[in-house]
C-alpha cells in the first residue's frame, strides 16, 4: 500500500507538472526515478515535519500539489499546528501521506503506534481524511487525490495487506463502499469499518454469514467527508451497527458514525458497538495482528463479540 | 544595553531610540490608531516598531498591484509576526488595496481586518498569528518562484520573541540548503518581547552570528531610519544570484516607536482599554 501510493506520486507527477513529492528523511532512494525524471519536483528534507508542512503550504499557495510522506504519528502529532494553521485555515490540496496507521509499527513502541491520527485529522476544518483498504483501492485514491480541492490525510497500512477491493465496485471520495453484494437491503449486523479493519470484519462477516447472520459491510475508505446518508439509511434497516477501526474508540470512526446517526435520526439510535483500540497506549509490542487481537479487532473477535450482542439483543 | 553581545552590533541603538518620524511615517500611525480608537484594542507596541520596514518595503522595494493582489509576478511579502498586523493594514489602505475606511472597522464582528491577518484582506499573502509559520511558507513560494522560472521575491518579517520558535530555525536550515537568495529573513529587533525583555525571557544572540552560521547573508540596520533601510534592502536585492545565500536583515527597533508613554513599555504590547489620558498622549505625539 505504500509502495502503491509512492509509486502513484511519481505517476501523477508525470501526468500534472504541479505535483510535488516532499519526504521528511525517509529511505535511501525513495522514489528515486521520480528524482531522476523530475529532480525540481524531489525534495527530500530533514527532519523537520513543522517546516515541511509550511514549505508544502506555500507552494500550494503557488498552485502546486504537495504529496508530503512520513512516519503518521510525525506528520499528524508533531506538526499540529503546521496542519491546522498552514494547510486548512489556508484550505491548501497538499496531501499528507502518512506511513503505519495504527498498529504497523507495533514493534516500535506508542511513540510510531499511529492510534488518534483519524481523529485529530478529523476535527479540523477542510481536512479530508482517508484510509484504504488495499493496494489496488489506493490506486483509485490516489487517482481522486488529483483534483480534491483539499488537504487530504492518508492512511497508509503495513504493505502486502490482501487485496478485497473490487475496481467495478467504484470509488469517489466521500462515497462509502458496500464490500457484500447480495446483502444491500435489512440486515442483522451492519459493520462500517475502515482500512485494514475492512478485511477483519469481512472475515468476520463471512463466518458469520455462513451461520445465518445477515451482514452488511459499508467501508468507509473516506472518514472525513463520512458518507453519512448510506450509513443512516443501512443503519436504520440493521438490528445492530458494529464499526470496526484500527484506531482509538475515542474521536475516530465509530464517533463518526455515531455522531452521523445521532445528528439524522430523532428517537432512540440503532444498536451500536464501537470496536477500535481502548483509550491507552499499547503496553504491548510484537506484531500488528498480535496487537490487533488484544483489542478484540482480529476478525476471530469481532465475530465473537458480534455473536454475543446479537444473543444479547435476542433476550 | 545591558546584554554585551550587543556591542558587536554597527548600529547606534541610542540613535534608532532617537530616531525622528517623518510625517509619511507619522501618518501611517495615524491610520494604526484610527483602526485602534475604532476596534477598541491592538497589539500596539509590536505595531509601531516596524512601521518603517513594511513602509520602505511597499514604498521602494516590493513588486506589487493593488488593484491585481495576486498578480502571479509579484514579490510576496509574509508577516509572519502577525500580531504587527496593524502597520501591515495601514500600508495597505494607504496603498489602496482596500479602502482607509475599512481601518474604522478593525476587529467587528463583520470586518475582514481582525487581530491576525488572514488572507481575505486584499495584499495579504498568508495567515499567520500562531508564531514560527512564516519562514517554512515564504522558502515554500521561494521554491514555487525557482520551480516556475519567476524571479519573485518573498521576504518574511519575524518578532524578535517569535525566533525563540523551534520552527524558525527548521526554516533557516532549510534555506540554507537549497541555496534561496530570492528569499530574505527580516527581524524586527525591538528586544521586548510580551513577557519583558528579550535578554530576560530567551536571549537569542548572538543573534547575527546565529542566522550567518545558518548560511544567511546578514546585514543589519537602524530599523526606523528610511534611508537606511532603502540602503540595506537595495544591497541585499542587489547581490541576490540565483545560487547565493538567502539573506538576514537585523533591523534593531523600538517596540511602540513614536509614542512616548508605549514606547519600550511592556504594558503597551496589547491593549483593549486606552484611556483618555492614554488618547491624549498618542493625539500629542502625532499631531491629528
Amino acid at each position: 500500500m505504500r509502495k502503491r501510493s509512492l509509486d502513484m506520486v511519481h505517476a501523477l507527477a508525470r501526468r500534472d507538472e504541479r505535483v510535488v513529492f516532499i519526504g521528511s528523511d525517509l529511505s535511501p532512494n525513495l522514489l528515486g526515478e521520480m528524482k531522476k525524471e523530475y529532480p525540481q519536483r524531489y525534495y527530500m528534507e530533514g527532519i523537520a515535519e513543522a517546516n515541511v508542512i509550511g514549505m508544502a503550504a506555500g507552494m500550494a499557495m503557488e498552485g502546486f500539489i504537495p504529496y508530503v510522506n512520513t512516519i503518521a504519528t510525525f506528520i499528524t502529532r508533531r506538526c499540529y499546528e503546521q496542519v491546522a494553521v498552514d494547510l486548512c485555515l489556508h484550505d491548501l490540496p497538499v496531501r499528507l501521506i502518512g506511513n503505519g496507521g495504527g498498529y504497523v509499527y507495533a514493534p516500535l513502541g506508542p511513540t510510531h503506534q499511529a492510534i488518534e491520527d483519524i481523529a485529530i485529522m478529523r476535527a479540523l476544518p477542510h481536512m479530508t481524511v482517508t484510509a484504504v483498504c488495499d493496494a489496488e483501492e489506493m490506486t483509485r485514491l490516489m487517482d481522486a487525490t488529483l483534483d480534491w480541492p483539499h488537504p487530504i490525510y492518508i492512511r497508509l497500512g503495513k504493505g502486502g495487506d490482501p487485496v478485497i477491493s473490487k475496481s467495478e465496485r467504484g470509488f469517489a471520495i466521500g462515497k462509502a463502499i458496500d464490500m457484500i453484494e447480495a446483502e444491500q437491503g435489512a440486515s442483522d449486523v451492519l459493520f462500517v469499518t475502515t482500512g485494514v479493519a475492512t478485511t477483519q470484519a469481512l472475515m468476520a462477516a463471512g463466518a458469520l454469514a455462513a451461520d445465518g447472520i445477515r451482514c452488511r459491510l459499508l467501508h468507509a475508505h473516506t472518514i472525513k467527508p463520512l458518507d453519512a446518508d448510506a450509513i443512516v439509511d443501512a443503519a436504520t434497516k440493521a438490528r445492530l451497527v458494529v464499526t470496526v477501526e484500527e484506531h482509538s474508540v475515542v474521536g475516530g470512526l465509530g464517533s463518526a458514525v455515531l455522531e452521523a446517526l445521532s445528528d439524522a435520526i430523532v428517537g432512540p439510535l440503532p444498536p451500536l458497538r464501537r470496536l477500535g483500540i481502548p483509550d491507552r497506549f499499547s503496553a504491548h509490542y510484537g506484531s500488528q495482528q498480535a496487537l490487533m487481537e488484544d483489542c478484540k479487532i482480529d476478525a476471530a473477535s469481532i465475530g465473537s463479540t458480534v455473536r454475543s450482542l446479537l444473543a444479547r439483543l435476542r433476550q | 544595553m545591558k546584554n554585551g553581545t550587543l556591542l558587536s552590533y554597527d548600529t547606534d541603538l541610542d540613535s534608532v531610540q532617537l530616531q525622528p518620524l517623518d510625517e509619511r511615517s507619522r501618518h501611517l500611525r495615524r491610520l494604526i490608531f484610527r483602526a485602534i480608537e475604532n476596534g477598541g484594542r491592538g497589539h500596539i507596541g509590536p505595531a509601531l516598531s516596524l512601521v518603517e520596514i513594511i513602509r520602505v518595503l511597499y514604498d521602494d522595494f516590493l513588486r506589487h498591484k493593488p488593484a491585481d493582489p495576486l498578480w502571479r509576478e509579484r514579490d510576496r511579502f509574509i508577516l509572519s509576526k502577525g500580531h504587527g498586523c496593524l502597520a501591515l493594514y495601514a500600508v495597505l489602505a494607504d496603498r489602496g488595496f482596500f479602502p482607509i475606511e475599512e481601518l474604522d472597522r478593525f476587529c467587528h464582528f463583520d470586518s475582514f481586518l481582525g487581530g491576525h491577518p488572514e488572507t481575505v484582506v486584499p495584499g495579504v499573502e498568508a495567515c499567520t498569528g500562531a508564531l514560527g509559520h512564516g519562514l517554512s511558507i515564504g522558502l515554500g513560494m521561494a521554491l514555487a518562484a525557482r520551480m516556475t522560472g519567476r524571479d519573485s521575491k518573498v521576504y518574511v518579517l519575524m518578532g524578535d520573541g517569535e525566533i525563540n520558535e523551534g520552527s524558525v530555525w527548521e526554516a533557516a536550515a532549510c534555506a540554507d540548503k537549497h541555496r534561496l537568495s530570492n528569499l530574505t529573513a527580516i527581524i524586527d529587533y525591538n528586544k521586548i518581547q510580551s513577557a519583558g525583555s528579550v535578554f530576560e525571557i530567551q536571549n537569542m544572540e548572538p543573534l547575527a552570528d546565529k542566522w550567518t552560521s545558518f548560511g544567511f547573508r546578514v546585514s543589519e540596520c537602524n530599523g526606523h531610519d528610511v534611508d537606511e533601510l532603502r540602503r540595506v534592502f537595495r544591497e541585499a536585492a542587489a547581490a541576490a544570484a540565483p545560487s547565493d545565500r538567502p539573506r538576514a536583515i537585523i533591523c534593531h527597533t523600538v517596540k511602540g516607536k513614536g509614542i512616548p508613554v508605549a514606547e519600550n513599555n511592556p504594558g503597551w504590547h496589547h491593549k483593549s482599554d486606552l484611556s483618555e489620558k492614554d488618547l491624549l498622549a498618542i493625539r500629542g505625539a502625532l499631531g491629528s
